[in-house]
């Protein structure tokens, strides 16, 4: 009876995991509208709403497609190390709300809304590197097909029971290598074959809204800890603590880093800079957090704010417009994270594996530098093959004319912000009429 | 009558406001605007990105005035907004053929 007895109590649910991973996951939702305001900022008052929309659409696309197939695809059982499928997960229809995820101690549902969130604000971190100058339909279905064939399989890989890099050893506690890496490495990919916005380096580009920018970069570092906490799926053993203490220390590090860099490069302590080094560092701790100590979690975030505000200024030099330095701080900090693991391992944390400077062999630094290279290689290849793909039938980018206009009125109908208090002479179109005064509903409605 | 047009820096305002009521102006219109003289402009950096900003925030003060005033008017203008730093901005006049008052349609100097 006696081990019966403990097989039962381990597999119970946990009302306080379950309520932290609820806590997590709604945590995490919030930060592709957080996303969506960090990069809003940072375009021109033109292309404001594209750019929030671009995160935001993925909250409706990718939750679709997690519950039909995407949650299968990346957490069903293994074949061969690079592909899942459960038909239970399809459609969520197989799922009991009281089936336990296997191995811990929350229920299968509250898993899978949690790994949706990441599914979710992956695809839009890319958004940032095609500010001004995709058309709307060509990006969402961007994001279905590229989650579809690259992140429901990478996520496989990197967290699923049976994935090649899971198997291997690859430490990514919260998706350095599955989310910034991968985010990263397909904003090249694709910007590589959409080309540059219309003035890339010739016409002034300045954030139009560095308080929506620092608002944007706040959010980010609140949901974060939903983010980074709450990928060890329960705290029962204070490795979720561990990770929540490492996330604020090494962004910290980060902003100070990124902020003196900038002060002594370019002669100014800068929001931008601030609200960059912050997500350079939030970035660089997701893989490396429940491996290290606070202090190797400082080191990780200073290494990161640094090497990240040098990154973004290769853009001019190589001529690639990543407008927003999606590659320039999610790519480089997702690496700088990924392979620090291989150096500050403390051994103490999630895993008794140590790092080389506390005393441990290179084999960890190998298995994070093979992590970081295959899903680097794998989403640069298939996300360029899908933008030039999607360039050729429907076409990525909007008309030269429309980009120069300003792509939300092109593809929204909107305007971010009237300036205008007398209206900006804005009138009622000819295919709304203005209602009779003997009709009062049909006016609610013009006005709705 | 003339039209005094004023384009000075923007924290000089409430100066320039309080001197003309001294002086007995009744009304001014401000708009802001941007520009530049011999200041020109600044730079900015945006993630090492430097940018020459031309065009500095300035405002736009227009006054009308019967042609008698005009004179010490500017004087009393250039006097509040002057901070001796470059960038001050500039004063001038033009002269007017009529005025109306909206309300009462009253003419010319009457309508000031």
């Amino acid at each position: 009876m006696a081990p019966a007895i403990t097989l039962a109590a381990e597999t119970q649910i946990s009302a306080a995991n379950t309520g932290f991973m609820l806590i997590c996951s709604a945590l995490v939702m919030l930060m592709t509208p957080a996303l969506a305001f960090f990069y809003g900022g940072m375009v021109r008052v033109k292309s404001t709403l594209n750019m929030l929309m671009m995160s935001f659409i993925s909250l409706g696309i990718v939750t679709i497609l997690w519950v039909l197939y995407g949650f299968s695809m990346a957490f069903g059982n293994d074949s061969g190390g690079i592909f899942a499928w459960n038909s239970d997960y399809v459609g969520f229809t197989g799922i009991d709300k009281d089936a336990i995820w296997d191995g811990y101690t929350i229920p299968v549902l509250v898993f899978a809304v949690f790994q949706l969130m990441f599914a979710i604000i992956t695809p839009a971190l890319i958004s940032g590197a095609l500010a001004d100058r995709v058309k709307f339909t060509a990006w969402a279905l961007f994001i279905a097909l590229w989650a579809t064939v690259v992140y429901f399989p990478v996520a496989h890989w990197v967290w699923g029971t049976g994935g090649w890099a899971f198997e291997l050893g690859v430490i990514d506690f919260a998706g350095g290598t599955a989310v910034h890496i991968n985010a990263g490495a397909a904003a090249l990919g694709v910007i590589l074959v959409i080309g540059k916005r219309v003035g890339f380096k010739k016409d002034p580009m300045r954030p139009h809204s560095l308080p929506l920018v620092m608002l944007g970069a706040g959010l980010l570092w609140f949901g974060w800890f939903g983010f980074n906490a709450g990928s060890w799926l329960g705290n029962d053993d204070g490795v979720g603590s561990l990770m929540f203490v490492n996330t604020q220390v090494a962004t910290a590090a980060a902003m100070l880093a990124w902020l003196i860099y900038e002060k002594l490069r370019h002669g100014a302590f800068t929001t931008l800079g601030a609200a960059s080094g912050a997500v350079a560092g939030l970035v660089a701790i997701t893989p490396a957090g429940g491996a290290v100590d606070p202090l190797g979690a400082i080191a990780v975030g200073a290494v990161a704010g640094l090497l990240c505000a040098m990154a973004v200024g290769l853009k001019y030099k190589l001529g690639y417009d990543d407008s927003l330095d999606v590659v320039g701080v999610h790519l480089v900090g997702g690496i700088v994270g990924s392979l620090l693991v291989g150096f500050f391992a403390s051994g103490e944390g999630q895993s008794d594996v140590k790092g080389l400077f506390y005393g441990g062999d290179a084999s960890q630094l190998g298995k994070q530098a093979a992590g970081v290279f295959a899903v680097l290689a794998y989403s640069l290849v298939v996300s360029a093959i899908l933008a030039f793909v999607l360039d050729k039938t429907i076409g990525m980018r909007v008309p030269e004319d429309d980009e120069v206009a300003g792509i939300d009125q092109a593809e929204h109908a909107e305007t971010a912000y009237d300036f205008s208090g007398a209206g900006g002479g804005t009138s009622r179109s000819a295919s709304v009429p203005a209602a009779p005064v003997t009709a009062p509903a049909e006016s609610k409605k013009v006005d709705a | 009558m003339k039209l005094i047009t004023a384009v000075v820096k923007p924290h000089r305002l409430d100066e320039i406001k309080e001197a003309l009521q001294a002086f007995g102006v009744h009304g001014l219109t401000v708009t802001e605007a941007s520009g530049y003289g011999r200041q020109r402009g600044h730079t900015e950096v945006y993630r090492g990105a430097e940018y020459t900003v031309d065009l500095v925030p300035k405002i736009r003060i227009e006054v009308l005035a019967e042609d008698d005033d005009a004179e010490q008017l500017i004087e009393v203008i250039v006097k509040a907004a002057r901070t001796g730093k470059i960038g001050d901005g500039k004063v001038w006049s033009l002269p007017v053929d009529t005025a109306v008052r909206v309300r009462t349609g009253e003419r010319g100097p009457d309508a000031l």
